[in-house]
């Protein structure tokens, strides 16, 4: 079995058999990584490129030790320290580190598009881990991952986005996934922050967030994300966790047993209670743990596609 | 037309004087573990170790190992082989290994299976079950125990069928 494209780009471009794929490779890696020796073979000579234009420690570290595992060697490519600095375009810093000889190149960048440009001009597997604010697809196989480890069947769920949707790539990624699942999602958060041409998906949106969460499976948190704020979206942090901040009285309305995710970093205080984010719904480092074997069966799926 | 090598009942005497062969070499099945190779070696290695319980009067801990990861020819397979599950829930060092397949071939497999049973501990001892010996060895390695040598060509396929898949236990020549 096989995925039908070199590079994972955007959720769009898979159907429900490719995403069902990813998640049961993922399960055999999951075990893997239960094991005293934690690395396989498969992927030994490949070599994997992070190509990180945006801050990230928890996704890039993720990638970097799922290509290890896979005994693909990793290179770093740190942006700042780089060419970019000197004003290399995109297009020729990619060429480049391909004539390097790399196989896969995950790339992460402030501008929606950017995946999918490397992708269509490059002919080694380029993974998106995130462009600007349009998807960051592992993120979203990881939290069905999540969801399937906890809950057995993603159709029929319930599940609220909750948070500043406009700017979030894991809610964009995270509703195209879990829809082609089969799954109801909901999207939460200030009208400011929740555009309302997105039930044309087939979602429905609550700004009142004790009717959004009522009986729900899952509570899906966002990160308030302050460098993409500023512009009058919300009034105060503190009036946000008023309106849209995960509290345990919340949390009541939805199932006894509905989960509570979060993509980190969490704020704290902000869009998550401490007691909520610590609770025992909260699968939040599970997330973290099966990222990794997300990533590990994304790259060694890639790796079967001949270009 | 495919040509029966076993039926039902073949198997499963194939099966008993496999769990005394292994219990002769191995003096009892003292330290003794089972590892199936998914999947049809998987299904074998369930059934010897019931066997093998009955002989020695214990329970014989028995794990599926899946050798997609480790396999040598990804770069010349069209598809990534598929993930299975490798579930060998006991502590395989210092014991003695029984690797269980249902054809031995090229060796290929075999030799990714010692290297993934290598990565769970190191067994003091690592020996070879197969059901069914068709030769055509790319590598040197030879079974301990073999259920039925079968003289084949290149062209024909063993396939055996188990009847934990729903279907009839036989092995057939294609």
């Amino acid at each position: 079995m096989s995925l039908k494209s070199k590079d994972l780009v955007s959720i769009r471009g898979l159907d429900a058999s490719d995403i069902g794929l990813i998640l049961e490779t993922a399960a055999g890696f999951k075990d893997v990584l239960g094991r005293d020796i934690k690395k396989v073979p498969a992927l030994r000579g490949k070599t994997t490129v992070n190509l990180f234009y945006e801050p990230s420690t928890r996704t890039r570290t993720s990638f970097e030790l799922a290509a290890k595992r896979l005994s693909t060697d990793v290179v770093n490519f740190s942006v700042s320290t780089s060419s970019v600095v000197k004003g290399e375009s995109l297009r020729d810093t990619a060429l480049t580190i391909q004539a390097l000889g790399a196989d896969i190149i995950i790339v992460r960048h402030s501008c929606s598009g950017v995946a999918h440009f490397l992708a269509d001009n490059l002919g080694a597997s380029v993974v998106n881990a995130g462009d600007g604010t349009n998807e960051h697809p592992t993120q979203a196989l990881l939290d069905l991952f999540t969801i399937q480890e906890r809950k057995e069947a993603i159709k029929g769920l319930r599940v609220a986005i909750v948070g500043d949707i406009l700017h979030s790539r894991v809610a964009k990624s995270n509703m195209y996934a879990l829809t082609t699942m089969g799954a109801k999602v909901r999207l939460i958060g200030p009208p400011t922050l929740v555009p309302e041409a997105l039930e044309e998906l087939g979602v429905e949106i609550f700004s009142d967030m004790d009717k959004g969460l009522r009986d729900v499976d899952i509570v899906m948190m966002l990160r308030i994300q302050m460098e993409r704020q500023g512009k009058g979206f919300f009034p105060t942090t503190v009036e946000y966790f008023r309106n849209w901040g995960l509290t345990p009285e919340r949390l009541s309305r939805a199932k006894k047993d509905a989960l509570v995710m979060h993509p980190g970093p969490m704020n704290r205080g902000v869009e998550i209670a401490s007691d909520v984010a610590d609770g025992h719904n909260s699968v939040i480092l599970d997330q973290v743990t099966n990222g990794l074997a997300v990533r590990m069966a994304v790259l060694y799926l890639l790796a079967g596609v001949k270009g | 037309m495919p040509k029966e090598l076993l039926n039902k009942e073949d198997i499963e005497r194939i099966i008993t004087r496999m769990a005394h062969e292994i219990t002769e070499r191995n003096r009892g099945v003292q330290s003794l573990c089972l590892i199936g190779i998914q999947r049809g070696g998987a299904h074998l290695a369930r059934r010897l170790a019931l066997k093998l319980g009955g002989i020695g009067g214990k329970t014989i801990p028995v794990g599926v190992l899946d050798i997609a990861l480790y396999r040598d020819d990804f770069a010349v397979r069209k598809e990534q082989p598929v993930v299975r599950r490798t579930e060998v829930p006991f502590e395989i060092s210092n014991e003695k290994v029984v690797l269980v397949d249902d054809v031995l071939f090229t060796g290929r497999s075999i030799r990714a299976a010692m290297d993934a049973v290598m990565d769970l501990g190191r067994p003091s001892a690592i020996q070879l079950a197969v059901l069914v010996d068709r030769g055509h060895r790319e590598l040197p390695i030879k079974a301990d125990f073999v259920g039925k040598n079968v003289p084949t060509s290149l062209e024909e396929t063993v396939r055996v069928q188990f009847a934990e898949d729903g279907l009839e236990d036989r092995a057939v020549l294609e």
